[in-house]
Parts: structure tokens; C-alpha cells; sequence
């Protein structure tokens, strides 16, 4: 017998489809099909959106859904790729990091609303009279929505590898680029999953105010669900919101089946522990997969490809040489770098200042700082207000593992639903009972971003020990003195993790929800959100730019003062376990 | 001649000193001054308490860190990067959780470019040889701890090194598995199937080296130099209730516990003198407990190390750090692997707890300088109050950050069992009040 006769046999059961590869194949080729569809419209000529505007027909709705999402995915590829390169890279470079980290960390405040006034118009003149220019600008402000975060995690995981694992890979001769792919990206790989999944959610929010932006006089109406939602509002047409929303519904319950649940169940073999968990997490579209045996043999080659890509000798400096003296060289290009860098900022600091002090004057300053502290106010007093009622309710919730276990999905959902779709019914409601827009609109801001404090408590009092609730309740605590002394530093960490997220998102909606309308209405509360809004429309881009560097410095800096001791605080003093 | 002398060395270190930047940005010697040769077909020991520098010396040979100064030479060739013929085995495993037991084997192979089928042939060889037929697709998690040592140990082995480098490979292990896991080692070592030409292991367990080791290298702290060189001649498989044997481990106690030759008041362990000594943190609690023991039947005052540790079921560098703080307190005393209590200790051990607080108060204030020193400061205040910092900086002076931090907690746990002064950890301040 030769090797021959013993493969054979084998490699050709291996080949015989079964019923999954049916249902597999199915899918793959319907998933295949949609892209070439959705790709085909983004290369025609701007003039063609007009020909075919954006109606308000619900059978167009599909299609529209469509396009939205292969912009979100799109989107999401290149955040994927962009974390890839930026992180590795400040994990890798000290001289780097001293740059790219604080840039990520501002990058991070930024509101991304604001972007789109710039590059809207960059990429419109990057592909002039093409649709392909309008849709690159979108999956750009989309892009900035989802990035950062991941770029995060990516790097905080590449710092934080064991060392034991750093070692052996050294010892056992792997060279940078091995070392990239076999230790350092399976390592980040669970937390990047749980970003990008985040980011995903946080991305709807974005999608849904980019596809209908006008800066100036430029108007450009790509067709998708945001523009569908736009045109709803100018008509006043309150069941094609309706109809929206629940499209937006089933797209969102499709990909987390499809895509998600799958990437998770297969990601969890990445989670750094050395001891099986309880539950994994499973998916039934990963289990057909495994099933099928045609359509995992065709992925035999791209398995190998993939090992042969890690594989490659690439000389990437991967510390493979020890240094062997920390001497005086370094210090000297240490310092140049340094001399460098505050060269290029104080260059950057006197351009912004010229352009910014040729139109504006320091009264403009002081009303972008006085909108600001208008915006401030509201967030604060949103997320307190949030806070009172969430945190009750979601601690009721987290100590009840049965009711926890269907409200917590729920909950995340709700996060990822992208609350400028609601947006009509309130100003419907403002309108018809003429409600002082400066309060009713503020709730708008926290629509979205309050059910990040209600599942990470939720999770919070999942997790506290039973132990701790039966002591507890053995020393008859009970009332106020339980929730100051048991439940709520119990659940610190938590809560604290859930309302940076809400306070980080409030600022973000403030764009949108201080300025809102229905029809020919329009309403204003007065904050730094609605300045930088109006400023956009009027195409007036020195007031963009303050309005966005006065947001940035506020959030920066209420994340710096408020949010990271209280998180450190808790970290060190309430984390359990 | 001389040459050929030299090839048949695989290992020649000479002179290798390495020193750490300490808190205050000074340098810490942590080896001083190390010689070591490794010849072909010899199983090597490095046996020293934790902090004495063999694990530095060991990643020094591996490549993984640079020597300050001296000379390292693996197979005649300066050690700069992991050398080739060198494989290394972790106290921790190491595996990648992500790879299954013969990708983690495979692993070290890849990264040599072998090709893909020799691979293979080679990785099931070394899982076949360890004893893990069977396991190839299961993932570490899976695993038992001494199943995960054994994917450690055939991935080291898979690339045919000529030496295998152990950095205490057995101690993450509960004491059966690594009983059987050493046996295994020895047995395929003694019949020649291990595809490697020497062994170095890292070791604080004594009995440990005796049994496997040819030759044993025992390392004193502070700078780590190599203190004795001991041969062992005894033929495996070894008897650990052999008298021979037993009088090996007997001896290298005995040593371990020996005085320094020069003249400080330091006790070996207890490192450093005056307000720069280094405390390693243990609870008062077990440091009663000890004394009790001590004082009562079959002791009476007076136990042979080795006998005590297997009695506390302690590993030696345990139950060194207890004899050592005993000693420093002036509560026992520490010779010739025998610890044997001082009047002091007796009357502890039959005292009530606020006398025995009163006691013990007393003894630090008198021998353990930095206690007196903080103390006074506080006294002398008229807050008093006094940061943490203050007294942290002045340890850095002589202590690398981390012993810095194992001191301060030592006299935090230590002035509170004493109630000699009070500690609030959010506002990092000593204070002589306490909370009523």
C-alpha cells in the first residue's frame, strides 16, 4: 500500500459535501452577492443620486439597510486595519508611543460629529462629481467613531503580555513578525473582539447622522437608513420612522447571529486563563460551519497561507538583540526626538492660531466656553439623573440571576440602537405641549449612552459575591445602610466603567440633540453641541474648529479630573476579588 | 590543547556580574563575580534562596538578558540574543493557551524553519517520549498541571538542544506530580533517550538538587555569588531515605544557614544593615505560631531545619525567611541548619496576647532599625504624622522598588500587630494615633 491509497480514501470523504455545506454554501454565496450589489451603486456618478433620490417606499428599505451595513462593515475593516498598525507600533516604539498614545487619548474626545464638516468636503474634492467621494466620507465618520477604542485595547493588550510567554518566545528563537502574529495578537485578540463589537453599536449612531449631511451649500443624500430617516422627518412622516426602527432592528439581531456570535464562540479558545470556564459561549452558525466538511476542506489552502504569512522572515526588530548598555546615544536622540516634537506642535499651535484669529475674536472664545459650560451642566445633570434610576434598577436586576440573564441582551441592544431614530417622537412631542426646548431636548443626549451605567451595573451585581450578600443579610443590614455600606461599593467599579462610556457618548449626541426638528420645525437648546451644529450648516469653519477644541479640552479634561481618579479609586480600593 | 579542552565546554561563564537600577536610580548588584562551566552529559544545580540571582543568571545564559559586565560563551560563541542549542523549560509552563499541545510543541521548530512534515514527525516523537500520546489536540487549559509541564518539556526538547535550561521547574507543582514528574526525567536521562547533552536546573528546593543533580552550585544573597560547589556521586536512581543522601541535605542546610565571613551584624538573608535592611514580609501571626511550636514537645526549644520543614510541610526557602525574622527579632537563633529559641522567644511563647504585643513592640524598636527610625519621627512631630514617602525614599537609597515595598509592608503588618504606630493606606501616612 502506498501513501497514496492510505490519503485517498480520506482527502475524498473529506471532500463529499454534506447537507451543511448546502446550507453553508447558501449563505456564503447570498452574503457574496450582496456585496457585489452594494459595491455596483458607490461607482456611479454624483448626478445619479438625484436621478433616484432617497423615497420614503418601505420596499426600498432592504436595500437601503444594505448599503448602510456594508458601510458600517467597511468601516469597521479599516478601524480593524488601522489598529493593527497604530498599535503595534506604539507597543513596539518607545519614541513612538510618546506620541501616538496622547494623540489617541485626545483623538478619543474629539467629536466626531464635528469631523464630517471636513471631510465631507475633503473626500468630495478627492473623487469630484462621484458618489464614490460621498461614500468614502461617510465610512470615514464612521471609521472615527469605531477606531479609537480598539486601537486601545489592542495596545493595552500587546503591553500587558506575560512575560513568561514574551520569554518563551524569545527563547525559542521566534522573530518579530512571528512573535506579532503567534503571541501578541491571539493575546488581544478577546479584548479587540469586545471592542470592535462595541465600537460596531457605537458606530449606528454615526451612520445614521452621516448619510444626510449638508455642509455649507453642498448637500449630499446617500441612499441608506439614515437618509430614509432624514427625509422621514423632513415629511413628517412618522410610520416610515417606524418603519426604519424596525428595520434597523432586524439588521442588528442579523449580524450579531451571523457575524458576532460566530467571531466570539471562535475567539474564546483566545481568552488568557488556564482553566476551562463554566460556559463558553456558543454560536450556531460557527457549529454549522464546523459541521460542514466540502467548505472547511476549501479552507485547508487559506489556513496554510495564513501560517505560511505568520511564518514569513520578515526583519522586523522584535527586541530579538538584548540591549546591551542603556548609555548616553540614546538620551541624545531622545532629546532630538523630544526638540522634534515640540517644534511640530508649537508650528501646529501658531497655523491654528493665525487661522482661528483672522476671523474670530476672543469674545467668540469666551461664548464657545460659555456654550460649553451650558453642555457641561447638562451632562452632569443627566448622568446623575440617569444614575438615580439605573443604578436601583439595575442592582434589582444583577441580584436576580434569572431576570439578569434576559434583561442583560436586552440591555446591550439597547445600547447599540441607534437613539437618533427616536429623536422624532420627542420633538413631537415638545412641539405639540411647546415644552421649553433648553430642558426637554437635554434628555435626547442621554438616550442612547444611559444603558451602558444600567448593564455594567447589572453585571456589577451579577457578580457580587454571595457570600458578602449573606453576611449581610446574617447582620440584619438592611436599607439605606446596605446600599451605602454592602451593595453600592460593591458594584463601584462597575458603575464607574458604565457612566465614563454614558458621559463620553452624552457629549458626542450633544451635536445632534441640541438641535433637532420635525418637518419645518425647528428646535434649539443653547449649548456647545448646537454651536458647533450651526456652525457646520453655515459652512463657517473657524466656529467648527473652536467649537470642537473647546468640547475636546472640557472632555479631556473632566475625564482627567472626575472619571480616572474615581476609576482608580476604585480599582484600587472596591474591586472584588 | 587548550582548545580542545575548551570545545568540550558548553557552557563557560566567567566573571559575569549584572546589577539592577535600584529606587533612587543607583545600581543594585544582584550577581557578583559568577565562574561556572558546563561540560557534556551532566545535570547542573543552581540552589539558592529567592533573590539570591540564579534565576538572573539562568535568563543571562538564555539570552534573555545582557551580563553588566564579564564573559558568556555558549559553545564557544558570546551569548548576545537566545543562543542556538539552548531550550529553555519555565516555572509557569509558559504554553500558548491558544495553541493546541502539538502546536505548542511545533512551535519552536516553526520558528526554525523546519519543514512542515519533519515537523510533525519530530513534534509527535517528543510528545511520545514525554508521555503525552494521547493529548495532541487537547489545549493547556484542559490540562492538568504536571500534564502542562510535560508540553514544556517536550517542546524544549523538540529542537534538540544541547542544553536544557530548567528555571524550577517543578515548583508550581503540588508535590506527587512532581515526584513523578522528576522520576520520568531521571529515568530517560539515565537511559540516554533525551535527544540533550547537559542540564542546568534552578532550584531553591535542596532535596530537590540532591536527587537529580551531578553537581550543585549553592548561591549566597546579596550580591548572589556562587558559595560552595557540591558533587554528588550517588547513582540513580537515588534514595532519599538513604543516610547518604539524607547527610547531603543535612550539610547544605547547614550551610545555607551558615554565617557570612564578613563582619556585619546582617544575618545571611537578612539583608543589608541598619535602616536599609530588607524585611521580608511575614505575619505575625505565623511568626507566634512558630514560636509555640518551637517551644513545645518534641522540640523544646530546639529543631533540626529539615525535620521542621517537613513537619510544617514548608519548602526550605519558607521556613528560612521564618528563621530569619525569629533570629533578627532576637527570638531565636539560626545555626547549622538548626534553629533554637533565645530566653526571649520561651517567655513569648508563654505570654499572653497584650504581653506578647508588648514584647514583640519592644524587640522591633530595638533590632529592627527602621521601626525605631520611624518611631522617633513621629514622636518628635508635632503632627505626628508622617508620610510614607519619606521613609520609602530613604529605603530606596539601599533597596530596588519592589523590596522597598515588601519592607514597608513588613513594618506596616508588624507596627500594627505591635501597635506601635498606625498606617492609613488611602493617605499613605504613618500616624501615632489610633482609630478608636
Amino acid at each position: 500500500m502506498t501513501l497514496d491509497d492510505i490519503l485517498t480514501p480520506r482527502l475524498g470523504q473529506a471532500l463529499r459535501p454534506n447537507i451543511w455545506d448546502a446550507v453553508a454554501l447558501i449563505l456564503v454565496i447570498g452574503a457574496m452577492v450582496l456585496i457585489v450589489y452594494g459595491g455596483e451603486q458607490t461607482t456611479l456618478p454624483l448626478s445619479a443620486l438625484d436621478v433616484s433620490p432617497v423615497s420614503l417606499d418601505p420596499t426600498n428599505l432592504p436595500a437601503y439597510a444594505l448599503r448602510t451595513t456594508m458601510r458600517m462593515l467597511l468601516a469597521i475593516v479599516c478601524s480593524i486595519i488601522f489598529t493593527f498598525i497604530y498599535a503595534a507600533l506604539a507597543a513596539k516604539s518607545r519614541r513612538a508611543e510618546m506620541v501616538l498614545i496622547p494623540l489617541l487619548d485626545i483623538l478619543q474626545s474629539v467629536p466626531i460629529l464635528g469631523f464630517l464638516t471636513f471631510t465631507v468636503v475633503f473626500f468630495l474634492n478627492l473623487f469630484p462629481g462621484e458618489v464614490l467621494g460621498a461614500e468614502l466620507a461617510c465610512v470615514f465618520a464612521i471609521f472615527t467613531s469605531q477606531a479609537w477604542n480598539m486601537t486601545f485595547s489592542m495596545y493595552q493588550s500587546i503591553r500587558n503580555v506575560p512575560k513568561d510567554l514574551e520569554e518563551a518566545s524569545q527563547s525559542f528563537h521566534l522573530s518579530g513578525w512571528q512573535r506579532f502574529w503567534r503571541l501578541d495578537v491571539p493575546f488581544a485578540m478577546p479584548g479587540l473582539i469586545w471592542n470592535t463589537m462595541m465600537s460596531m453599536s457605537g458606530g449606528w449612531f454615526f451612520v445614521v447622522a452621516s448619510e444626510a449631511i449638508t455642509v455649507g451649500n453642498t448637500t449630499v443624500t446617500l441612499p441608506g437608513i439614515g437618509s430614509y430617516v432624514a427625509l422621514g422627518i423632513q415629511k413628517q412622516n412618522l410610520p416610515a420612522i417606524g418603519y426604519a426602527i424596525l428595520t434597523m432592528l432586524l439588521v442588528i439581531i442579523a449580524y450579531d447571529q451571523l457575524l458576532f456570535r460566530p467571531v466570539v464562540a471562535w475567539a474564546d479558545k483566545f481568552r488568557f486563563e488556564q482553566t476551562a470556564s463554566a460556559t463558553e459561549p456558543t454560536s450556531w452558525m460557527l457549529d454549522l460551519f464546523r459541521r460542514t466538511r466540502a467548505l472547511r476542506a476549501l479552507t485547508y489552502p487559506f489556513a496554510a497561507l495564513n501560517k505560511a504569512f505568520s511564518n514569513l522572515h520578515l526583519a522586523i526588530p522584535g527586541k530579538l538583540r538584548i540591549p546591551v548598555k542603556r548609555g548616553p546615544p540614546s538620551r541624545v536622540i531622545d532629546a532630538v526626538w523630544l526638540a522634534l516634537i515640540l517644534a511640530s506642535t508649537g508650528y501646529a499651535a501658531w497655523r491654528a492660531y493665525r487661522y482661528l484669529s483672522a476671523t474670530l475674536t476672543p469674545s467668540d472664545v469666551l461664548a464657545a466656553l460659555g456654550y460649553g459650560f451650558i453642555t457641561l451642566a447638562r451632562v452632569i445633570v443627566l448622568i446623575t439623573l440617569a444614575s438615580l434610576i439605573w443604578v436601583p434598577v439595575g442592582v434589582w436586576i444583577g441580584l436576580r440571576p434569572k431576570l439578569a440573564e434576559r434583561i442583560q441582551p436586552l440591555a446591550q441592544f439597547l445600547a447599540a440602537f441607534p437613539a437618533n431614530l427616536a429623536f422624532p417622537v420627542f420633538v413631537v412631542i415638545i412641539v405639540r405641549y411647546s415644552l421649553d426646548p433648553n430642558i426637554w431636548l437635554s434628555p435626547l443626549m442621554i438616550l442612547g449612552t444611559q444603558w451602558y451605567i444600567l448593564f455594567n451595573v447589572i453585571a456589577g451585581a451579577s457578580a457580587f459575591p454571595t457570600d458578602l450578600r449573606e453576611a449581610a443579610g446574617s447582620f440584619h443590614l438592611s436599607g439605606w445602610r446596605w446600599w451605602v455600606k454592602v451593595i453600592l461599593p460593591g458594584i463601584f467599579p462597575y458603575y464607574i466603567t458604565g457612566a465614563i462610556t454614558a458621559s463620553g457618548g452624552s457629549w458626542n449626541a450633544s451635536i445632534v440633540a441640541e438641535v433637532a426638528s420635525w418637518g419645518d420645525t425647528h428646535l434649539t437648546a443653547s449649548g456647545l453641541g448646537a454651536y458647533i451644529a450651526d456652525a457646520t450648516e453655515a459652512g463657517d469653519f473657524p466656529r467648527v474648529v473652536l467649537g470642537i477644541a473647546v468640547m475636546c479640552i472640557l472632555v479631556t479634561l473632566f475625564n482627567r479630573l472626575l472619571w480616572r481618579p474615581l476609576y482608580a479609586f476604585g480599582e484600587r480600593r472596591l474591586r472584588l476579588g | 590543547m587548550l582548545d580542545l579542552a575548551n570545545q568540550a565546554n558548553l557552557l563557560d561563564i566567567r566573571g559575569v556580574c549584572r546589577s539592577f537600577p535600584k529606587g533612587s536610580g543607583e545600581e543594585l548588584l544582584v550577581l557578583e563575580n559568577v565562574d561556572l562551566t558546563i561540560h557534556s552529559g551532566e545535570i547542573v544545580g543552581l540552589l539558592g534562596r529567592s533573590g539570591s540571582g540564579k534565576s538572573t543568571l539562568l535568563r543571562i545564559i538564555a539570552g534573555l538578558i545582557a551580563p553588566s559586565s564579564g564573559n558568556a560563551k555558549c559553545r564557544g560563541e558570546t551569548i548576545a540574543g537566545p543562543p542556538n542549542g539552548v531550550s529553555m523549560v519555565f516555572q509557569s509552563f509558559a504554553l500558548f493557551p491558544w495553541l493546541t499541545v502539538l502546536q505548542n510543541v511545533e512551535l519552536g521548530l516553526e520558528a526554525l524553519g523546519v519543514e512542515s512534515a519533519e515537523r510533525r514527525t519530530r513534534a509527535l516523537a517528543a510528545i511520545d517520549l514525554i508521555g503525552l500520546d494521547g493529548f495532541e489536540s487537547a489545549y493547556p487549559k484542559e490540562l492538568s498541571g504536571g500534564m502542562r509541564q510535560r508540553v514544556g518539556f517536550a517542546r524544549a526538547l523538540v529542537v534538540h538542544p544541547d542544553l536544557l535550561l530548567m528555571d524550577e521547574p517543578f515548583s508550581a507543582l503540588d508535590v506527587l506530580t512532581a515526584e513523578t514528574l522528576r522520576t520520568d526525567l531521571i529515568d530517560l536521562w539515565v537511559e540516554g533517550r533525551l535527544p540533550i547533552k547537559s542540564v542546568l536546573m534552578v532550584t531553591h528546593n535542596i532535596e530537590e538538587a540532591v536527587l537529580m543533580c551531578d553537581r550543585i552550585l549553592v548561591f549566597s544573597s546579596n550580591p548572589g555569588r556562587v558559595a560552595a560547589e557540591i558533587k554528588i556521586d550517588l547513582p540513580h536512581p537515588r534514595n532519599r531515605l538513604d543516610p547518604t543522601f539524607r547527610q547531603l541535605v543535612d550539610s547544605i542546610y547547614a550551610r545555607m544557614t551558615q554565617r557570612p565571613e564578613t563582619k556585619t551584624p546582617a544575618i545571611e538573608g537578612i539583608q543589608g544593615t541598619g535602616v536599609g535592611m530588607i524585611l521580608n514580609h511575614v505575619s505575625s501571626n505565623v511568626l507566634s505560631g512558630l514560636l509555640e511550636t518551637l517551644a513545645g514537645p518534641p522540640y523544646n526549644g530546639h529543631a533540626d531545619l529539615p525535620v521542621l520543614a517537613g513537619h510544617l510541610q514548608l519548602e526550605a526557602d519558607d521556613i528560612f525567611h521564618l528563621g530569619e525574622s525569629l533570629q533578627l527579632l532576637r527570638f531565636a537563633q539560626l545555626s547549622e541548619g538548626d534553629l533554637m529559641l533565645t530566653d526571649a522567644g520561651k517567655r513569648f511563647a508563654n505570654l499572653e496576647t497584650d504581653a506578647r504585643k508588648r514584647l514583640f513592640a519592644e524587640h522591633l524598636i530595638n533590632y529592627v532599625p527602621v521601626m525605631g527610625l520611624i518611631r522617633r519621627v513621629l514622636d518628635e512631630r508635632p503632627s505626628h504624622t508622617a508620610p510614607a514617602a519619606r521613609f520609602r525614599n530613604e529605603l530606596e537609597d539601599y533597596m530596588a522598588e519592589d523590596q522597598a515595598d515588601e519592607t514597608l509592608k513588613t513594618i506596616v503588618s508588624w507596627a500594627r500587630y505591635a501597635e506601635l504606630f498606625a498606617y492609613d493606606e488611602q493617605s499613605e501616612t504613618f500616624s501615632l494615633e489610633n482609630p478608636h
